[in-house]
């Protein structure tokens, strides 16, 4: 009897694959760039969330407050939070300015007598949860819209097609600042939500929306290029639902894509965001955000420069930190690339 | 009117009103060089229509005394004189007849509009009746006295003042009959409302197309988002030096547009030559060291309130007004001025040192005659009793740095009352209108009154009588909405009384002026002191009480 088996040719044993998942997982852990800026992210979120506690435990003041008549011991001499000036014609009033000790006014004050950093740390915390939310709202929305229309084609693409192209007509800022201006006097209903004047989810909603076409028609490209693809072919050849090769064929290959947006858009609605606050359309006072320390600081920008260069730089940091992010986890989505820094 | 005014000669004491530069600013200011060149004014934004006769800002105000005259008008002079009325394009001051109901003046002769036609006496006719065809701010306050005002005011398009005004050609005289007499009527001719305008005049707004003048400039063009360019009148020719002098410059640019803190770093560089709106807070200290010289310090008979709409909730509740104003720190409003040399707190409404003002402030922590400190308890009291906490509260405040900074405030104020508050800064250009109108339903807004003339009626009486307040119109200075109809009473007698008995006179008005504070329509917030930041190169810096500075009399280098 021939053993039949033990006649075959020796195959050279594979070791198995680590998968897409894992190998981007292991990729991005190898860019040294992208984890450096996942590292300044993670510290700011951090210190954002910890705002509540650093008001009460470190600053001891109420950042929402103006305190136009508060004091200040600074080596043992009680000082104005607001120091009237007292050279020359005596004109002016000037905020105290960077204590850089851990305590009241690390950063000084605003010109309501505010403390400057715990004012940042909450304006952190408002503009990353505006910009978190918003950029949820606009990638689900962007991929239900762009998958849809590229997968169910015809009638429901075109449809689709120009409602995003209406959208994208408008430039980002004119169509935001309409937006917010008509939105931000009056409540709006949505369904069984409503979303009150002066809500920080009326910005959410806001930044949300604009951004939609950017995110939709991409995925929308992708999802049609999917469709000529050789394997969702085999899979019609095999008779497989609409709805299994979507769920099973198409979407794997979309989330990929969504991933990629997540940094990119996260950016672009912080500086979306600072910019409508900014403007006085966006987050109401006395909340704070990145964009409305910034105006506040406009007004101090020759006696009290830190008042809007600390929301500036923060915005500057976030932002550098996600694109890097955004093009760390690109590259460790790229089957194609290596990755940087190894 | 908003941003400013005044007048003297009648009133004792006035003459200690705002006349003491603070700074060494004089020499700088002091003449030298020679006349001419392109005077280059700044402001953050227009103050909205070129009409004389609708506008009603300190910022046009100012303008209009060059571009434009009156039958009478206030002396151009930088001392106390320059609160005196004086002939302008009459001939001299009226005879005043028929036991002070009738006015005659004499038309000048000789003198021209900008668009090179005569001054008439139908122009004279022409432009009082236009006051009440176009509903002008004033026409239910300065002017309701002439007779035939009554039915004007119901049906402004056929105004005539019938028996009211009326010409006598060969004599060559205007004729003025009052329903009573009117102590302030000269002062009330002498403001721009009253300017004499070319008969053929539009019945309407004219918005950013300027009507011809008789004063030494005219506007050649006006954007509101840009520019307001001024050139001289080729027809103008000096009549009278006191009333309507020459003059210096050769153009006046008004640009709009920068922001306060530009227009500082602007006129620091000598890129301009003066900026109408306060200088920002964060650059007084520099500009009171670095540019002492530069600057001037006057006080003013004016007042930084926040008017409360006294027909919408909750402001239509006297509990709410009073807790505002109890719960208001003046003290702490004044340092988002600017400090202590720039304001002083106030909680009635005349003003320090105005005729009739005696102190009065129900509003203080400490009882007494002037403001202390704020009573939150009594406030959180009041809105407890008015069971009004929890309701949604705007604020409407202008965009500048100063205004919004005192909303912000004011913010904070009501939000520990127990509301839900936001605030909402909109275009200078535009605030001031935009809460003068009931349509816009605003509740609460930061605003400034500055005198027209001294008189307790310039403040009392325009700001708060039932004729001042035009439900849907943009010119509607009653901005509270404030009708009390026994307090419209005790006005009237204080006109009348005043002409037969000034003291008795004066008496009733400190009385209205209490009965008005304890109403509270408004939290009178604080009196500011007027703050003229120049370039080095500008000359022969003049300031009038009446008039701040009188732009014509400045050139450059």
């Amino acid at each position: 009897m021939v053993n039949v088996i033990a006649d075959q040719p020796t195959v050279p044993v594979r070791r198995a694959t680590a998968g897409p998942w894992r190998t981007a997982w292991r990729k991005l852990k190898g860019d040294r760039s992208a984890v450096g800026a996942f590292g300044v992210l993670v510290v700011i979120v951090i210190a954002s969330l910890a705002a509540p506690l650093y008001a009460q435990y470190v600053s001891h003041t109420d950042p929402f407050a103006t305190n136009l008549n508060g004091e200040i011991v600074i080596g043992g001499a009680t000082q104005p939070v607001l120091q009237p000036s007292t050279e020359g014609l005596g004109l002016g009033m000037t905020p105290i300015g960077p204590t850089w000790r851990i305590g009241p006014y690390l950063l000084g004050a605003d010109n309501q007598g505010r403390d400057v950093a715990a004012r940042l740390l909450y304006g952190g915390r408002d503009s990353l949860l505006i910009s978190g939310a918003a950029a949820v709202l606009c990638l689900v929305l962007a991929t239900f819209l762009g998958v849809v229309s590229g997968f169910f084609g015809g009638i429901v693409d075109v449809g689709l097609s120009r409602i995003l192209d209406v959208l994208w007509a408008f430039p980002i800022f004119l169509l935001a600042i309409s937006l917010s201006i008509v939105l931000i006097a009056q409540s709006i209903q949505i369904g069984p939500f409503e979303i009150r004047s002066g809500s920080l989810w009326l910005p959410v909603f806001i930044i949300g929306i604009v951004y939609v076409p950017y995110v939709a028609r991409p995925i929308r490209g992708h999802v049609l290029t999917l469709m000529q693809a050789e394997f969702v072919t085999a899979a019609i050849g095999l008779g497989a639902s609409p709805w299994r090769i979507l769920l099973r064929d198409i979407m794997p290959n979309v989330v990929t894509r969504i991933i990629v947006f997540v940094p990119l858009i996260l950016a672009l609605n912080m500086m979306t965001e600072s910019s409508l606050s900014f403007l006085s359309i966006g987050v109401q006072p006395p909340d704070a955000s990145w964009g409305t320390i910034i105006q506040d600081g406009q007004g101090l920008l020759y006696s009290r420069p830190i008042v809007a260069l600390a929301p500036g730089l923060a915005i500057v940091i976030t932002v550098l930190a996600l694109n890097i992010l955004g093009d760390g986890v690109r590259d460790a989505l790229d089957p194609k690339s290596s990755p940087r820094g190894v | 009117m908003r941003p400013q005014k005044a007048f003297a000669a009648l009133i004792p004491g006035l003459a200690l009103l705002g006349m003491t530069i603070m700074s060494p600013a004089s020499n700088a200011l002091a003449a030298g060089g020679k006349p001419g060149g392109t005077l280059r004014l700044l402001a953050n934004a227009a103050a909205g229509t070129a009409d004389p006769h609708i506008n009603y800002t300190l910022q046009y105000f100012q303008i209009n005394y060059v571009l434009y005259d009156g039958l009478v008008t206030y002396k151009k002079a930088g001392d106390k004189t320059g609160f005196e009325v004086v002939a302008d394009l009459a001939e001299s001051l009226p005879q005043v007849e028929n036991g002070g109901k009738t006015y005659v003046f004499k038309l000048r002769k000789g003198i021209k509009f900008a668009d090179g036609s005569d001054v008439t006496s139908k122009d004279v006719v022409a432009s009082f009746q236009r006051i009440f065809k176009i509903s002008g701010p004033t026409a239910g306050t300065f002017y309701k006295g002439i007779v035939g005002a009554d039915a004007c005011l119901k049906t402004p398009a056929t105004c005539t003042l019938d028996g009211g005004l009326s010409v006598d050609e060969a004599a060559g005289t205007i004729t003025f009959n009052l329903v009573q007499p009117d102590a302030e009527f000269l002062q009330k001719l002498a403001v721009p409302h009253a300017s004499i305008l070319p008969a053929s005049a539009p019945l309407k707004d004219a918005g950013t197309d300027p009507i011809p003048g008789t004063g030494p400039y005219m506007i050649a063009s006006y954007d509101p988002n840009k520019l307001m360019k001024m050139v001289r009148n080729p027809h103008f020719k000096e009549w009278s030096k006191e009333a309507q002098p020459a003059g210096h410059p050769d153009e006046i640019d008004y640009e709009f547009g920068l922001t306060d803190e530009a227009a500082v770093t602007a006129v620091e560089n000598g890129q301009a030559d003066w900026m109408f709106d306060p200088p920002p807070a964060d650059r007084l200290t520099e500009l009171g060291t670095k540019y002492a010289n530069q600057v001037a310090v006057h006080p003013l008979t004016a007042m930084w309130y926040a008017p409360m709409n006294t027909n919408l909730a909750p402001f239509n509740d006297i509990r709410v007004r009073q807790a505002v104003n109890f719960a208001i720190d003046r003290a702490a409003i004044v340092k988002l001025f600017g400090g202590g040399n720039l304001a002083q707190p106030a909680c009635q409404i005349l003003p320090p040192g105005f005729p009739s003002f005696a102190p009065y402030c129900p509003f203080t922590a400490n009882s007494g005659e002037k403001w202390s400190a704020p009573d939150m308890d009594k406030a959180k009291q009041l809105v407890a009793a008015s069971g009004t906490a929890g309701q949604e509260v705007t604020i409407i405040t202008e965009d500048t740095t100063v205004s919004k900074a005192i909303g912000v405030y004011l913010q904070d104020v009501l939000n520990q009352l127990g509301y839900k508050t936001s605030v909402k800064p909109i275009s200078q250009n535009i605030q001031f209108t935009y809460i003068q109108n009931t349509n816009n339903k605003v509740q609460i807004s930061i605003s400034q009154w500055f005198q027209d003339y001294p008189a307790p009626s310039n403040f009392l009486q325009v700001l708060f009588s039932c004729a001042s307040f035009t439900p849907g119109s943009d010119a509607s200075v009653n901005i509270s909405g404030f009708c009390d109809k026994s307090i419209d009473a005790s006005m009237a007698d204080a006109e009348t009384a005043t002409i037969a008995d000034p003291t008795r006179g004066a008496t009733l008005w400190t009385a209205i002026d209490k009965a008005v504070t304890d109403k509270a329509p408004v939290a009178v917030l604080f009196t500011p002191k007027r703050v003229d930041f120049i370039s080095s190169r500008l000359k022969n810096f003049t300031f009038s009480p009446q008039f701040y500075w009188i732009v014509s009399q400045s050139w450059v280098e």
